[in-house]
């Protein structure tokens, strides 16, 4: 029988009583779990989890370290102008931009690689980003390919296909048998990648079509949701490539052309909605949808200015596939969700890094011939 | 005994907040690392990381008309201190890592979204320099409340487990008023 302790020694750690020992013990034992459990939600108890961290510390260990600019699409040029609607999408989807009217864009046109000095002729993939700004209203972002369908289903996919395409340092072109070992694991992208080397190829990037590739739903007003895919189709008429001979045009010459192009006036694609039929898979970018889908002509896209990445513009831009308005929801497509979290380590990385300039530059324009151009959006915000 | 209790509306703050920052610091680091999780746990991250900063002014408020009840008169200096040191960078952490999130995302160029079409403001330029720095504090902030509410936890426990001292019970208890009257 031990008498009561005064209360001034409840405070007293020394010399220890047992019940300080199990309560130390205790309050270890929670604090170690606590603790444990956070480290093990951050990942760092899964060293061989996939995460948006090691795609970029791949995208930098393959393309070499290029501070300042985007991990992948690293080579590009600035572009504005307007999307009018037409209204027809508001039967698909609530959000705003497909209200009848004119919304600013800000764009960017790239190529699919993580090598901002690369020449044009060693480039396959071009790419149209896109920040529809509605005043007032929800903003929506997208990136798109000129490839049919996404050479991969799954990020685990992607990671995979990165090092198995990457060039030998030994012959600078990838390894046959690592190339072949992925495509046997992955039948779907032998798939992909078949449909996409078989694509016609236009000309530039004026006469290209992007297509969205990934599967999003589109939300009615009554919150019928559809899903659905998007495309950019090109007004100008498309004209095949003529790949030119090695060395003989300029690095930038797909770049250049396109400048050339926008100073005889703006650019023109009409923003085609593809409705899936049931039963069309919506989480498999690898594959197309049958032809003969509801296609919704939902307006007008009007490319008319086009800059050099620079401060406050384009290059500023996380052009995040889930920077959505209400009225586009992301569907079961693991991609844009991967995507999403990869671009924002890429443009966390690239945001705090010293600017080079991009090889891409606009020649100014003649006195007089900026008087077609809308006025342009404010990139802020 | 009818030992001094936090007033009834102070105790509901503070479990309530204690619920939503511990699941705000889980779904924060939790997203960061997770691919396929990444872009639903956002879309939980905004409007919960704004209602804590909501919260936390209400709470301020509140703290200056139902002040806590006095600690033990035997509690010794320096706890006194820790204690009074721990609440201090709780309360500010509870202000800044909202807040440093919201500057973050504004001046990343990112709409702030929370739910549907319910959006707020940008409440800095963009300036991409100013996010990355920004970014980094978020993480940095984020980490340092998890390591003070480490801290409290662990003070709540000793209080309870070996002090004894009637600390947690004036927090923890469900009785209604705020005792100490007789």
């Amino acid at each position: 029988m031990n008498p009561p302790l005064p209360p001034s020694s409840r405070y007293r750690l020394w010399p220890p009583r047992p019940a300080l020992l199990a309560g130390l013990g205790a309050t270890g034992l929670v604090l170690g779990v606590t603790a444990g459990a956070f480290a093990y939600a951050g990942g760092f108890l899964s060293p061989g989890r996939l995460t948006q961290t090691r795609i970029v510390d791949r995208f930098e260990a393959i393309n070499g370290l290029h501070p300042g600019f985007r991990r992948n699409h690293a080579k590009g040029v600035c572009v504005t102008g307007t999307f009018e609607s037409n209204g027809a999408g508001a039967r698909l989807s609530r959000a705003g931009v497909f209200a009848p009217g004119t919304v600013p864009v800000v764009g960017r046109f790239a190529v699919g690689i993580g090598k901002p000095f690369l020449p044009d002729n060693e480039t396959e993939v071009r790419s149209l980003a896109l920040s529809f700004r509605p005043a007032g209203g929800e903003e929506w972002r997208t990136g798109m390919n000129d490839i049919p369908v996404f050479p991969v289903n799954t990020p685990q996919g992607f990671y995979a296909l990165m090092a198995a395409s990457a060039a030998d340092p030994a012959t600078g072109k990838p390894d046959p048998a690592r190339l072949k070992a992925f495509l046997d694991a992955h039948p779907e992208s032998a798939r992909a990648l078949g449909l996409i080397k078989a694509r016609a190829v236009s000309s530039g990037f004026a006469d290209a079509r992007y297509n969205g590739l990934d599967a999003f739903r589109f939300i009615d007003a009554a919150g019928r949701s559809t899903p659905v895919r998007w495309s950019m189709v090109p007004l100008d008429p498309v004209v095949a490539q003529a790949p030119p001979p090695a060395g003989a045009r300029d690095p930038n010459y797909l770049f250049d052309d396109l400048i050339a192009r926008m100073a005889t006036g703006p650019l023109r694609y009409r923003l085609v909605v593809t409705a899936a039929a049931p039963g069309d898979p919506t989480d498999d970018a690898t594959v197309a949808w049958p032809e003969g889908r509801e296609q919704v002509d939902a307006g007008t896209l009007t490319l008319d200015h086009v800059e050099a990445e620079g401060p406050g513009n384009c290059r500023d831009i996380n052009y995040d596939p889930l920077v959505l308005p209400d009225g586009i929801a992301p569907s079961d497509d693991p991609l844009p969700a991967a995507r999403s979290a990869a671009y924002s380590v890429s443009f966390t990385r690239r945001a705090g890094e010293e600017k080079t300039p991009s090889e891409v530059t606009v020649p100014p324009r003649p006195p007089g011939a900026a008087s077609s151009e809308t006025p342009r959006p404010a990139t802020g915000g | 005994m009818n030992a001094p209790r936090f007033a009834f509306l102070s105790r509901l703050l503070h479990w309530l907040m204690a619920a939503m920052i511990l699941a705000m610091l889980f779904i924060g680091i939790g997203m960061v690392s997770s691919l396929a999780d990444y872009h639903w746990l956002l879309s939980i991250h905004r409007p919960l990381g704004i209602a804590i900063l909501a919260l936390a002014a209400l709470r301020l408020v509140n703290r200056q008309l139902n002040p806590p009840p006095p600690l033990p008169a035997d509690m010794p200096r320096a706890i006194r201190l820790a204690a009074h040191a721990s609440h201090v960078a709780l309360y500010a952490l509870m202000f800044a890592v909202p807040l440093v999130g919201w500057a973050m995302l504004s001046a990343g160029g990112y709409p702030v979204v929370l739910y549907g079409t319910l959006q707020l403001p940008p409440i800095l330029p963009l300036d991409v320099a100013l996010y990355a720095v920004l970014r980094t504090a978020h993480t940095v902030l984020a980490f340092a409340l998890f390591a003070v509410f480490l801290l409290h936890l662990a003070a709540a426990l000793m209080h309870a487990l070996v002090f004894r001292d009637g600390v947690l019970e004036s927090m923890a208890s469900l009785r209604p008023g705020r005792g100490g009257q007789g």
